[in-house]
């Protein structure tokens, strides 16, 4: 018989994998968003939307004269995939240089996309490791423009750009 | 009344019916294939894929203007598919049917060509908030350009029409009434006849969307009396790439044409062209000659079943799936009228439709995320998006229970 798609059929093997992309900490991320605010007098903001799906995103950032990323928090409306893909990333970019973020994204990007590629923290950087979690997305390509939809708009908020879509 | 023949034979036979879509013999993901995202785009019958094939197998040639024959019975062949359409609406002339790439496009040419000319400052146009973006979006290019007035007529919470609120929005101003004949979110079916009724008494024309009635019940543009009636060909079973415009002939005679090019003109000079009699006026260029033929194919296969019985077996499916789906603890269904078709769009209090949509594509089961491009309709409804399960001529109970089963692994992963 012709089929679509690579699954065995097998229902145990399916949950797995489904389980494999829903681990409980993008569950529980995605239930109970980290950062999951609007500043009182946000620096910059850029809002990402995902026309696709209807996932909508703000995310506030607060950069230093160092460049250095001292707040970032975002409100919106999304599927357990993006929402907890944004919280992550609020935790793990507080702190960062842009630089430093930039080269997050790019390498989470490829996380995303690429098997077998690990994200490894520099100088036990273990924080970077937990974005792992999310490589589950591999296996559901439509489903990377969930993940990617909050970094894209970081990106476009330290650039100043104030909307982005994932179209 | 309706223009279609019942089928003869009181019993449905889905088998063959199924049968007859190669795809739905398909695995996906080592699952039995349940396509339950029809209202977005159905699957074809071998019948409307070989009429295709047949088309460039034996004998392809442009149409309306080959000396030879192979072109004349091309032609003969796509004109004929104009036949099976004006039967099929039970439009008065031939003419009066306008093949376009698709309902947008059949709409956008009401808007270019019939509205922008007759419309002024002020003038108003009334659609509803179940609208899909193509009702909305060429009204609100018009009202920029035109500095037209866009009303909306609101739904009630179960997503029926407020036809109260319709009638006190009609005014002396209202030109044009635009309104859905069936919801693609929600399934209401729209009290279209009434709602013409009403436009005209107001003295405003009526344009029905029915890209998502045609293949649910027999449509009869002279008994519903519309200026205007556009669907789609692909989720009538035949192919994408051919929509339709119906429009009353003194409307289409009185407007100027869509698109300029060969095939629509009559004479042409440098100095100035004069057009051609309907429906070539508005068929500018090589129209989609496969795809019309496919399209009457579908018209024909749903012919032979008959959209009495398609509806019944449709509504028998609606009513079971919906007692299944609200068995179902924390699921909610979007869309409660009283006189709706078998499309239904649910939430999951625990799972947010696109996440639902991943876990059911696992399990085979292929349905709509998302806002189905009436976004101003799940603002109304206060939701950012919903799951959308809609049933066409060849689904049955098996397709239900493994929807309904998929939603217990959603439950069972977010839960």
């Amino acid at each position: 018989m012709p089929g679509i798609g690579n699954g065995t059929g097998d229902f145990w093997l399916m949950l797995d994998e489904l389980r494999e992309l829903y681990q409980e900490v993008i569950l529980d991320h995605g239930k109970n968003p980290r950062n999951f605010r609007r500043p009182d007098k946000p620096k910059r903001e850029a809002a990402g939307t995902n026309p696709l799906c209807g996932d909508q995103l703000v995310v506030y950032v607060d950069v230093d004269q160092n460049e250095c990323i001292v707040d970032v928090s975002f409100l919106g409306k999304g599927c357990a995939i993006s929402i907890a893909s944004a919280s992550m990333m609020t935790e793990i970019v507080k702190g960062k240089s842009i630089a430093e973020a930039k080269a997050l994204f790019d390498n989470f990007r490829k996380m995303c996309t690429t098997d077998d590629f690990d994200l490894e923290g520099e100088d036990g950087d273990e924080e970077i490791e937990r974005l792992q979690v999310l490589s589950g997305v591999r296996q559901f390509p439509v489903r990377v423009k969930c993940a990617t939809l909050a970094w894209h708009a970081l990106d476009a908020a330290v650039q100043g750009v104030e909307e982005i879509s994932t179209e | 009344m309706t223009n279609i023949a019942d089928h003869p034979s009181n019993t449905y036979d889905i088998e063959k019916i199924r049968s007859d879509f190669p795809i739905l013999g398909t695995e996906v993901h080592g699952q039995p294939f349940a396509f339950l995202d029809s209202a977005a785009s159905a699957q074809k019958p071998r019948q409307v894929i070989a009429a295709i094939s047949a088309v460039y197998d034996s004998g392809y040639a442009n149409v309306h203007r080959g000396a030879y024959q192979l072109s004349e019975v091309v032609t003969d062949n796509y004109e004929g598919a104009r036949d099976k359409v004006q039967h099929f609406l039970n439009a008065e002339h031939r003419g009066e049917i306008i093949f376009t790439r698709n309902a947008t496009e059949a709409i956008n040419l009401v808007a270019a060509s019939y509205a922008r000319n007759k419309l002024n400052c002020g003038d108003e146009i009334i659609i509803t908030e179940m609208d899909h973006h193509s009702n909305i979006v060429p009204w609100q290019l018009l009202k920029a350009e035109k500095d037209l007035v866009l009303k909306v007529v609101p739904i009630t919470d179960a997503g029926e029409l407020r036809m109260d609120i319709f009638e006190k929005l009609l005014t002396s101003r209202t030109k044009l009434v635009s309104v859905p004949h069936i919801s693609n979110v929600l399934g209401t079916v729209l009290p279209v006849k009434r709602i013409v009724e009403l436009a005209h008494s107001a003295g405003a024309a009526a344009l029905i969307d029915g890209c998502q009635a045609v293949m649910h019940e027999a449509v009869d543009v002279q008994g519903l009396d519309c200026d205007f009636y556009a669907f789609s060909g692909h989720k009538l079973y035949g192919p994408s790439g051919i929509g339709v415009l119906y429009g009353k002939k003194e409307l289409l005679d009185a407007m100027p044409p869509y698109m300029g090019g060969g095939d629509m003109i009559n004479t042409v000079t440098f100095e100035e062209s004069t057009w051609a009699e309907l429906p070539n006026k508005f068929e500018a260029g090589t129209p989609a000659i496969a795809q019309a033929i496919g399209l009457g194919a579908a018209i024909d296969y749903i012919n032979d079943i008959g959209l009495v019985s398609i509806a019944r077996h449709e509504n028998e499916l609606l009513d079971y799936t919906t007692s299944k789906l609200n068995a179902i603890d924390g699921l909610k269904i979007i869309g409660t009228a009283s006189n709706k078709v078998s499309v239904i769009s649910m939430t999951l209090d625990c799972a947010h439709p696109h996440d639902m949509a991943t876990i059911l594509d696992r399990s085979g089961v292929a349905i709509r995320a998302g806002h189905h491009c009436a976004q101003p309709l799940m603002d109304r409804l206060g939701l950012p998006a919903t799951a959308r399960a809609s049933f066409g001529l060849y689904n049955n109970q098996n397709d239900a229970d493994q929807l309904c089963q998929a939603l217990e692994t959603v439950q069972e992963i977010f839960g």
